[in-house]
C-alpha cells in the first residue's frame, strides 16, 4: 500500500526546513521574514502530508500501520517507525498545532528569530518522531531529545525566571528519564529485543514488570506531570514564550500519558493491576489539590498549568482503571485537553502581547474593548470547565465513567475536580472579561486581529465540533483501545486464576 | 631468521618501530636547525603520527604476538592504537599557535607527544607486567615534560612537577603491586598469571589493589585523582587536551586488559575495587565540578566522571562491558578533543581567557561556534541523540546485563547531577549578555571543532562502524 515512507517524512520534514532556514542569507530583516515564512510553509506541508496518515490510515485494524523498518544499532535495535489508533491522534495534533505556534510567534518574537523557528521546527520532529517510534531505544532518543530544543526556547525567549525555570524542567525531566533508560535495557537483555510490537507480546517476569513499571513510571509522572513531581509545569510555563507554553500543554505532556499506554499498560499488565491504586490516589489528590491551588492564583498563566496538572489527573485515572471507556477516554481527554490548554494559552498570550503582564489584577472589563476576544475566551474557558458540549466534556466524562466500573471512590472524588475547575475558571473568566472597563491602562486595548482570529476560529471550531461530535477521534482509536484493553484484561485475569487456583 | 623462529617476529611491532626511529630522527632534525625548525618538527611529527596509523591498519588482520608473549597485536590493541593516535595528532595540530609563539619555540614539544606516543602503543599492546611498566614510564615521563613545558610560567611548572611527584608515587605502587603478583604466581605475562590465579589469595589480592590503584592514577579515578584539577589548569591548554584524550585511552586500555585477561579467575575481587572506584568517579566528577569557574579545571572533574562512566563498563566483565568501555573511550576522546579546540578559540586581543564567564553570550558573537559546543556539551551530559548518550548507553546496557543495578542507578543519577554543570555553560552562551566579540579563529581549531562536532551531532545516523569495531575488538580480548 506505501510506495514511500509517509511517515519518516513526515517526521523529518521539519528538519529540513530548519536546515533551509539556516542557509538563508540576506540582511536582518529579510533573514527574519525569510524564518518566519519557511517555518510557516514547513510546516503547514508537513500537516498536509500528515493528513494523508488520516486519509490512508485504516481505523478497523487495531495493528501498527505505515510501518518503516531498517537497521540501526545492533541487529536487536532497529530504526522502526508506525502509528496506531492510539499514536496517530497525537501525531495529528502535533503537526496540527505546530502552525499555530509559528503564527503566534510571528510579532512576539523579535530577537533572534532564526534560532527560534529552527529550535520549534526541530522540536515538531521530536515529538512527532516519539509518537510514532517502534523502538524503545528509538523512543528514547526522540523523547529525550526534545529537551534540547526546549531548554532552549524557554532559557533563550522566556520570561525574567527563565533561567530557572529552563534548568528546573531540564533536571526534572532528565532525571525522571534515565531511570527509564535502565528498564529499557533490562527489558533488552529479558526479551532480547527493543522492538515495541515484539515487547508488547512477550511475558515479562512479574518481578522485573514491577521495577520497570516503577522506572516508566518515574519518567512519565514527571512528563505528565503528575502530584507531587508536577512543580516544574508552572514555572516552566509562566516563563516561556506563548508558543513555547502552546507545545508544552498540548504535547509534551501528553507523552507521559502516551508512554502510560504504550508502554506502562500493554507490556507490564500485572504491575499496571498493582499499581492502579497508588495511581487513582495521586490523580485524585491531583485533580483537588492542584484545582485548589489553581484558585488562588494571580498570574493566569500559573492558573491554566495548574488547571493542565488536574486535567491530566482525569487521563491517568482513566488510563488506569483499564476500561474501554476510560482509556478511550484518556486519548479523548488528551487530545481535548491539548487544543484547548493550546488555546487558552494562546488567548493569554494575546493580552499579554498587548499589556506586557499576566496578573489578572491588571485586567478587568475586557468585554468591553474587546467583545470578539471575549467571545473565544469563553468558548475555552467552558471547555476547560468541562461543559457539555464542548470537546472538555466528552473526556472528563468518558474517563469518570470508565473508573467508576472499578473504583467508585475515586470516580466520586474526581468528580467533586470538575466543580472545581468551573470554579476557579469562571472566577478567571469573571475577573479578566467582566466587569467595569476602569484601568486606565485597558482603555485603549484592542480586540483580535485578523491573525490572531486566524489562529483561534479553528480552535474554536475543532472544540465545538468534537464536543458534539467527537466520533472521529474515537473511531481511529477505537479498534486500537480495545486490542489494548483485551491483552491487559486476559493478562490480568490469567493471573487471578492461577492464583485462585493455588 | 632464527631470531624470529623464536617468537620475536618484528612486523606486529613495526608501527612502533617507525615512531621510535622517526622520532630520533625529528630529534636530530631539530637538534642541528635549532629553534627556527619547530614548525618543521611539528609538521613531520604529525605526518609521522598519521603514517604510523597506516602502517598500523595496513598489518595483518587478527592476532599476532611477539616478543615471547610481552606484546600483543589483536583488535583491541589496533583499535585503541588508532584512538591513541587521532589524540596525538589532534593534540599536535591543536598545539600550532601555542608552538608558533616565539617564546615557546620548542622543537622538543613534538618529539615528547611522540615518544609519550609510541609509550601508549606499547602499553596498549603490553603482555606482561615489565611491557607495561615500560610502556607507562616512556608515556609519563614524557607528560610531565610536557606538562611543563611553558617555562616561564610558574603554574605550568608547578602543574609538571605535582604531576611528576605524583605519577612516581603511583608507579611505585604499580611496581610494588607487580612485584607481589610476580612473587605470588611467579610469572610476568599476563596469560601466565591468569593461569596461575584461580582463587584469591589474600597475597594476589594485595598484589591486584596496589595494581589497580597505580593504574586508576593514570585514568584520574577517585580516589588517586587529586592531580588532575591542578595539572589540567596549570598546564598549557593544548597539553591539557592531550592529557584528557590519548594517555586516557592508553591507561583505560591497559586497566580493562590487565583485569581481563590477567585477573579472569578472580572476577569478584576485583569487580568490587571498579565499582567502588566507578561509583566514587561519577560522584565527585558530577559534584566538585559544579564550583567550577575555570573551564579547564571543570574539564578536569568532568574527565574523572567520565572515567567513572567508563569503568561501569568493565565492571561488568564482560564482552558487553569490554565494548562498552571501548566506544566509551572512543567517543570521549571526540567529545574532550572538540570542546578544547573550543577553549582554545576563547581568545580576545591576542590573550586567552579560561574561566566560564568569558563564554557569556557567544551564541550571539558566535552563533555556530557556541552551537557545537553547545552540542558537545549535552553530549558530554548524555543528552540523546547525541554521540555521549550512545557511549553510556553501551555501557550501561553492559552493567544491566550483569546485574549491577545499584551502579548503574547510581551512575545515572549522576549522570543528572553531572547535567546540571554543562548546562551552566550552555546558560553562559546562550542566555547571558554577550561579551565582545572572538578573535577570528584559526583554521586548525576550527578543523579539530569540526569533524568532533559533526561526528558527536550525527553518530547517532550511522553508529554502525564504530559499535562493530568496538565489538570486534572486545571479543579479541576474551
Amino acid at each position: 500500500m506505501i510506495t514511500w515512507p509517509i511517515l519518516s517524512v513526515v517526521t523529518f520534514l521539519p528538519v529540513v526546513g530548519a536546515l533551509i532556514i539556516y542557509i538563508s542569507r540576506g540582511d536582518d530583516e529579510a533573514v527574519r521574514r525569510n524564518a518566519r515564512w519557511i517555518a510557516l510553509w514547513t510546516t503547514l506541508i508537513t500537516f498536509a502530508v500528515s493528513l494523508m496518515l488520516v486519509w490512508r490510515f485504516d481505523p478497523s485494524q487495531p495493528d501498527f500501520q505505515f510501518v518503516e523498518k531498517a537497521p540501526w544499532l545492533a541487529n536487536a535495535i532497529t530504526y522502526h517507525m508506525g502509528v496506531d489508533g492510539i499514536s496517530l491522534p497525537f501525531v495529528i495534533l502535533t503537526t496540527a498545532l505546530m502552525p499555530f505556534c509559528i503564527i503566534a510567534s510571528w510579532k512576539s518574537i523579535t530577537l533572534r528569530v532564526r534560532e527560534y523557528m529552527m529550535a520549534f521546527l526541530l522540536l515538531e520532529t521530536l515529538m512527532v518522531g516519539t509518537f510514532s517510534a517502534l523502538d524503545l531505544v528509538l523512543f528514547y532518543l526522540f523523547f529525550e531529545g526534545g529537551l534540547i530544543p526546549m531548554f532552549l526556547i524557554i532559557g533563550v525567549w522566556g520570561g525574567p525566571r527563565r533561567v530557572y525555570a529552563s534548568f528546573k524542567f531540564f533536571l526534572y525531566t532528565l532525571l525522571g528519564s534515565v531511570l527509564m533508560l535502565l528498564a529499557i535495557m533490562a527489558l533488552y537483555w529479558n526479551a532480547g529485543t527493543t522492538d515495541i510490537p515484539t515487547l508488547m507480546h512477550t511475558a515479562v517476569p512479574r518481578s522485573l514488570q514491577t521495577w520497570a513499571w516503577l522506572a516508566f513510571f518515574a519518567s512519565f509522572a514527571v512528563k505528565m506531570p503528575m502530584w507531587p513531581v508536577h512543580t516544574w509545569l508552572p514555572d516552566a510555563h509562566v516563563e516561556a514564550p506563548t508558543a513555547g507554553s502552546v507545545i508544552l500543554a498540548a504535547i509534551l505532556l501528553k507523552m507521559g500519558g502516551y508512554g502510560f499506554l504504550r508502554f506502562s499498560l500493554p507490556m507490564f499488565p500485572l504491575a499496571s493491576h498493582d499499581f492502579a491504586p497508588l495511581i487513582f490516589s495521586l490523580s485524585v489528590i491531583a485533580i483537588i489539590y492542584t484545582s485548589l491551588v489553581a484558585l488562588m492564583q494571580e498570574d493566569m498563566k500559573k492558573l491554566i498549568a495548574y488547571s493542565s496538572v488536574a486535567h491530566m489527573g482525569f487521563v491517568t485515572m482513566g488510563i488506569f482503571a483499564g476500561t474501554t471507556q476510560g482509556i478511550a477516554g484518556g486519548v479523548f481527554q488528551m487530545i481535548s485537553h491539548g487544543i484547548v490548554s493550546g488555546a487558552l494559552f494562546l488567548c493569554v498570550g494575546i493580552v499579554y502581547d498587548r499589556m506586557h503582564t499576566r496578573e489578572v489584577a491588571a485586567y478587568g472589563g475586557l468585554v468591553n474593548r474587546m467583545p470578539l476576544y471575549a467571545l473565544v475566551f469563553m468558548v475555552f474557558t467552558m471547555a476547560n470547565v468541562g461543559l457539555p458540549g464542548t470537546s472538555g466534556f466528552v473526556g472528563e466524562f468518558m474517563t469518570l465513567i470508565g473508573t467508576f466500573k472499578v473504583s467508585i471512590p475515586t470516580a466520586t472524588f474526581a468528580t467533586t475536580g470538575v466543580i472545581l475547575s468551573a470554579a476557579y475558571a469562571l472566577w478567571l473568566y469573571r475577573k479578566v472579561i467582566f466587569g467595569a472597563l476602569v484601568k486606565p491602562s485597558l482603555a485603549s486595548i484592542k480586540d483580535l486581529t485578523f491573525r490572531e482570529g486566524l489562529t483561534l476560529m479553528p480552535l474554536v471550531a475543532l472544540t465545538v465540533l468534537f464536543g458534539f461530535y467527537p466520533k472521529p477521534v474515537l473511531d481511529v482509536s477505537a479498534a486500537s483501545v480495545q486490542q489494548l484493553v483485551s491483552n491487559y484484561n486476559t493478562a490480568v485475569t490469567a493471573v487471578k486464576a492461577a492464583a485462585l487456583l493455588q | 631468521m632464527s631470531f624470529e623462529s623464536a617468537g620475536y617476529q618484528l612486523l606486529p611491532v613495526l608501527p612502533e618501530l617507525v615512531l621510535a626511529l622517526g622520532a630520533m630522527v625529528l630529534l636530530m632534525i631539530g637538534a642541528y636547525r635549532g629553534a627556527h625548525s619547530t614548525a618543521l618538527v611539528t609538521g613531520l611529527a604529525i605526518g609521522l603520527l598519521v603514517l604510523t596509523g597506516l602502517l598500523e591498519l595496513a598489518l595483518p588482520a587478527g592476532k599476532a604476538i611477539t616478543f615471547g608473549g610481552s606484546f600483543i597485536l589483536d583488535d583491541f590493541a589496533r583499535f585503541l592504537k588508532i584512538l591513541a593516535l587521532i589524540g596525538s595528532v589532534a593534540t599536535l595540530v591543536l598545539s600550532a599557535e601555542y608552538l608558533a609563539d616565539s617564546s615557546r619555540r620548542i622543537f622538543e614539544y613534538s618529539i615528547l607527544v611522540l615518544l609519550s606516543t609510541l609509550g601508549m602503543m606499547v602499553l596498549i599492546s603490553a603482555g606482561d607486567l615489565i611491557m607495561l611498566y615500560l610502556g607507562l614510564e616512556l608515556m609519563s615521563l614524557a607528560l610531565y615534560v610536557v606538562a611543563a613545558s611553558n617555562r616561564d610560567n610558574v603554574k605550568s611548572t608547578e602543574a609538571g612537577l605535582k604531576y611528576f611527584v605524583l605519577g612516581a608515587l603511583s608507579s611505585g605502587m604499580l611496581l610494588y603491586g607487580a612485584s607481589l603478583v610476580y612473587g605470588f604466581t611467579g610469572t610476568v605475562s599476563f596469560a601466565g598469571v591468569a593461569a596461575a590465579v584461580k582463587t584469591g589469595s589474600i597475597g594476589i589480592v594485595f598484589g591486584l589493589v596496589f595494581l589497580l590503584a597505580g593504574l586508576c592514577f593514570k585514568i584520574s579515578a577517585v580516589p588517586f585523582h587529586m592531580w588532575t584539577p591542578d595539572v589540567y589548569e596549570g598546564a598549557p591548554t593544548p597539553v591539557t587536551a592531550f592529557f584528557a584524550s590519548a594517555p586516557k585511552v592508553a591507561a583505560l586500555a591497559v586497566f580493562t586488559r590487565v583485569a581481563l585477561t590477567a585477573f579472569p579467575g578472580i572476577v569478584p575481587q576485583w569487580q568490587q575495587i571498579v565499582v567502588f572506584v566507578a561509583i566514587a568517579s561519577m560522584a565527585l566528577g558530577s559534584f566538585a565540578a559544579i564550583g567550577q569557574r575555570n573551564i579547564k579545571r571543570l574539564m578536569a572533574y568532568s574527565s574523572i566522571g567520565h572515567m567513572g562512566f567508563a569503568l561501569v563498563g568493565l565492571a561488568a566483565g564482560t564482552t558487553e562491558g569490554a565494548q562498552g568501555v571501548l566506544v566509551y573511550i572512543a567517543i570521549y576522546v571526540a567529545m574532550t578533543l572538540g570542546s578544547f579546540a573550543v577553549i582554545l578559540t576563547i581568545k580576545r586581543n591576542g590573550q586567552q581567557f579560561e574561566n566560564i564567564s568569558d563564554f557569556a553570550g557567544l551564541s550571539r558573537t558566535n552563533p555556530l561556534l557556541a552551537f557545537f559546543f553547545a552540542m558537545l556539551l549535552f553530549s558530554l551530559a548524555g543528552v540523546p541523540p547525541l554521540a555521549g548518550f550512545f557511549a553510556k548507553f553501551y555501557v550501561f546496557v553492559a552493567a544491566i546485563k550483569a546485574g549491577l543495578f545499584t551502579l548503574s542507578v547510581v551512575g545515572v543519577l549522576t549522570s543528572v547531577v553531572g547535567a546540571y554543570y554543562y548546562l551552566v555553560i550552555v546558560k553562559v552562551m546562550y542566555f547571558d549578555e554577550p561579551l565582545p566579540k572572538l578573535d577570528p579563529v584559526r583554521v586548525e581549531l576550527r578543523t579539530v571543532l569540526g569533524i568532533a562536532g559533526l561526528f558527536n551531532i550525527f553518530f547517532f545516523a550511522y553508529p554502525g562502524p564504530l559499535v562493530s569495531m568496538a565489538s570486534a575488538a572486545a571479543k579479541s580480548l576474551f
